[in-house]
């Protein structure tokens, strides 16, 4: 009897996650795969037709915004890590005992809603505005000069409203070395430099890993920035799926568009871990 | 020295084979197991049946319909920001008058996100939370009139509207017979454009096209105000427009934007870009213009024509209140009702008789007053001459292949593709 419900215990105990796991993930993204793959329309329904071509065809119609959506997803996630890693070195290592009042001033302004946020960078930087006004009319910047509706305005935008998600991993992370392993690098005759490159930086690497994925996948897969801060030649995947879903009610479409956009990243997250080495990373702060 | 039992080492290293076998399945067996149900629900997956087709109401359909309904005194109005006093004035006036309360609230931005948003619980039979509400006529409002999303009016419970509302207002082509619809409030897309940096005037669509205005110009990103745009351009009547003209029309606006002269499109974000001066000239609603954008910005009707649209009052089929919804519809048509508000919203009423209410209010008026009554009642954007209704047209109505094709055609400029 006793060794029957020992034997039991570990299924039941996978049973609540396993659960919540199939309803909640497995059963939208198979939905999402069929759907993907039908025809038709609100009116007149939609049928299942293997129709491969939702596929090709939004693939060719939008593939640019695909490359352009990863490219601002990298570059704002580079921008991210320059930003982060300066400011929770410092508070990890020289906020004394005021460490959280910086980390809450920091995360002060993400209270506010994403899109109050990302508009409010639109009145601050419209071209007659309170920044670029003054600057063109004393001729530091040419007539005609203008940051909203470009990439720099949409990169700067998304690098902003994902710097939370950078900076919380790897302070994390820094805070977690023990300042005897510092010292002891000082104490063998590492200079600064020496010992941050040695012995901070490879024990921080688990926060930057963390912290790229979670700024990486959700940059490249938003739709606000492009929306409010760029101009037409700044669309990403994301306006256009979401104007697909919502917009056209073009269902099968917009699923093959967010299932590709999903295997995309789902590749380049495991090409990065491989790259990176997850293991060895987790080893080495392990050491 | 160890302070391990020796036996409880070897056992942390060496696996327990026997013991997986005889004890059923692995771990990794049962996840293996919900792979394969998840599998099975792809197969039945298979579609959703059509809802279509129920655009057609009879008289019998229109009592069905409202067999049974009695007034609640309970009004939930969804509306778009800015389509009523601050002060909620003419709310106040229609509880006072009739005792029905009223919820408002200003939901709706664009058409294509609202209908996103509602279609989910009308396609269930649920309600959607309102009992009223303001949708623009086009896409959105004809799949809804085709998947029997609203309620059929009772045209007998709507004396004031079939006595008072204007003969263009009446029986419109995309909503024969007022079936599910009665007017709001209506405008013109036309093009806005700021005197500050516009030394000419612009009377011409092909100046939205001018490479002189390169990078200064807005355009719209609605698919149907672009392709009207593009196919007033080419002389093309959209309300008899075919897709090769969609297609030509398509192409001209892939050359404006191509060329760099298009700085964004916009939806009525388009505001606050021209009265700063981000971009010098763009298309634009009558009504915002009127009242919204700075002094300096200036509306014209294009010659080659301009696009009239309506905002239409409509019920929810599962609204809860249906008939204090449409209480309310018919108490907008009297003219003495209607006229506070379009003193406000600056937009074309459905109701002529409501220019003559504002003109004799001007009489009597003094100062300031009298001068913004006396623009308001001479204003054509608000009471249009028949010479200008007559350059301007509605959307095509399309069908539900025709709408797959348009949106294919026109929907990717906006979007750099």
């Amino acid at each position: 009897m006793a060794g029957v419900r020992g034997r039991l215990a570990p299924y039941l105990m996978i049973l609540p996650g396993g659960l919540w796991l199939a309803a909640f993930f497995l059963v939208p993204i198979v939905l999402m795969v069929s759907l993907s793959l039908q025809t038709g329309n609100l009116i007149d329904g939609f049928q299942q037709t293997l129709h491969w071509r939702n596929y090709t065809d939004g693939l060719s119609t939008y593939g640019d915004k695909f490359v352009r959506s990863l490219w601002y997803g990298l570059v704002a996630t580079v921008a991210c890590i320059v930003i982060a890693y300066p400011a929770a070195y410092w508070i990890a290592f020289r906020g004394g005992r005021a460490k959280s009042t910086y980390l809450f001033l920091l995360l002060l302004p993400y209270f506010v809603s994403f899109i109050l946020r990302t508009v409010s960078w639109k009145l601050v930087l419209t071209d007659n505005g309170p920044i670029l006004g003054p600057l063109r009319d004393h001729g530091v910047l040419p007539e005609g000069f203008h940051v909203l509706d470009t990439g720099v305005a949409v990169v700067s935008g998304l690098a902003y409203n994902f710097l939370p998600f950078m900076v919380l991993p790897i302070y994390v992370a820094l805070e977690r070395i023990d300042p005897r392993v510092v010292e002891a690098a000082y104490d063998l005759y590492a200079s600064r430099a020496q010992a941050f490159l040695r012995v901070i930086l490879p024990l921080s690497l688990p926060g930057v890993f963390a912290g790229v994925i979670m700024t990486f996948v959700p940059v490249s897969s938003d739709y606000v920035n492009a929306e409010v801060l760029g101009g037409p030649q700044n669309t990403m995947i994301g306006n256009v799926i979401q104007t697909e879903y919502f917009n056209n009610s073009a269902y099968p479409t917009a699923s093959a568009l967010s299932f590709a956009l999903m295997a995309i990243l789902l590749v380049g997250i495991f090409a990065y871990a491989r790259t990176l080495g997850t293991q060895d990373v987790l080893e080495a702060a392990g050491r | 020295m160890s302070q391990f039992d020796p036996a409880f080492l070897r056992g942390l290293t060496r696996p327990r084979l026997a013991r997986s076998s005889a004890g059923g399945p692995a771990r990794r067996d049962v996840l293996r197991l919900m792979g394969a149900a998840g599998a099975g629900l792809a197969l039945s997956a298979c579609g959703v049946k059509g809802q279509g087709g129920k655009e057609k109401v009879s008289q019998s359909d229109v009592e069905k319909y409202w067999a049974g309904k009695a007034k609640n005194g309970r009004l939930n109005w969804a509306n778009w920001p800015g389509y009523m006093q601050d002060d909620r004035e003419t709310i106040k006036a229609f509880e006072k008058e009739t005792g029905v309360k009223v919820t408002y609230k200003e939901v709706i931005q664009e058409m294509g996100p609202w209908f996103g948003k509602i279609q989910a619980p009308l396609a269930a039979g649920q309600s959607i939370g309102f009992d009223l509400m303001v949708m623009t006529n086009g896409i959105q409002l004809e799949q809804c009139r085709q998947l029997g999303y609203l309620a059929p009016l009772d045209l007998s419970k709507l004396p004031n509207f079939q006595a008072n509302a204007g003969p263009s207002f009446k029986n419109p082509s995309y909503d024969p017979g007022n079936a599910f619809t009665v007017p709001y409030e209506s405008g013109v897309t036309g093009i806005a454009y700021n005197t500050k940096y516009v030394k000419e005037e612009i009377t011409s669509i092909a100046q939205l096209f001018d490479p002189k205005y390169k990078g200064k110009v807005g355009m719209m990103g609605d698919s149907q105000e672009l392709g009207n745009f593009g196919m007033f351009l080419l002389g093309i009547d959209p309300e008899k427009s075919t897709k090769a003209d969609w297609e030509k029309a398509a192409a001209k606006l892939r050359e404006q934007r191509d060329k760099g002269i298009v700085r964004k499109y916009y939806s009525q974000d388009y505001v606050d870009a021209v009265s700063k001066g981000d971009v010098w000239m763009t298309m634009a609603w009558s009504g915002d213009v009127y009242s919204l954008t700075s002094p300096d910005v200036k509306f014209v009707v294009p010659r080659e024509g301009g696009t009239i649209w309506t905002d239409n009052l409509c019920v929810p089929k599962t609204a809860e209140n249906p008939v204090d919804a449409l209480t309310l519809m018919d108490w907008l048509f009297v003219p003495e009702n209607n006229a506070p508000l379009t003193e406000f919203i600056n937009y074309m009423p459905p109701i002529p008789a409501t220019q003559k209410l504002i003109a004799r209010k001007a009489e009597q008026a003094g100062g300031a007053d009298k001068k913004d009554l006396t623009r308001l009642s001479t204003s054509p954007l608000i009471f249009p001459s028949q010479a200008d209704l007559a350059r301007l047209r509605h959307y095509r109505r399309l069908t539900q292949a025709e709408e797959t094709e348009y949106q294919k055609i026109f929907e990717p400029i906006s979007k750099g593709s």
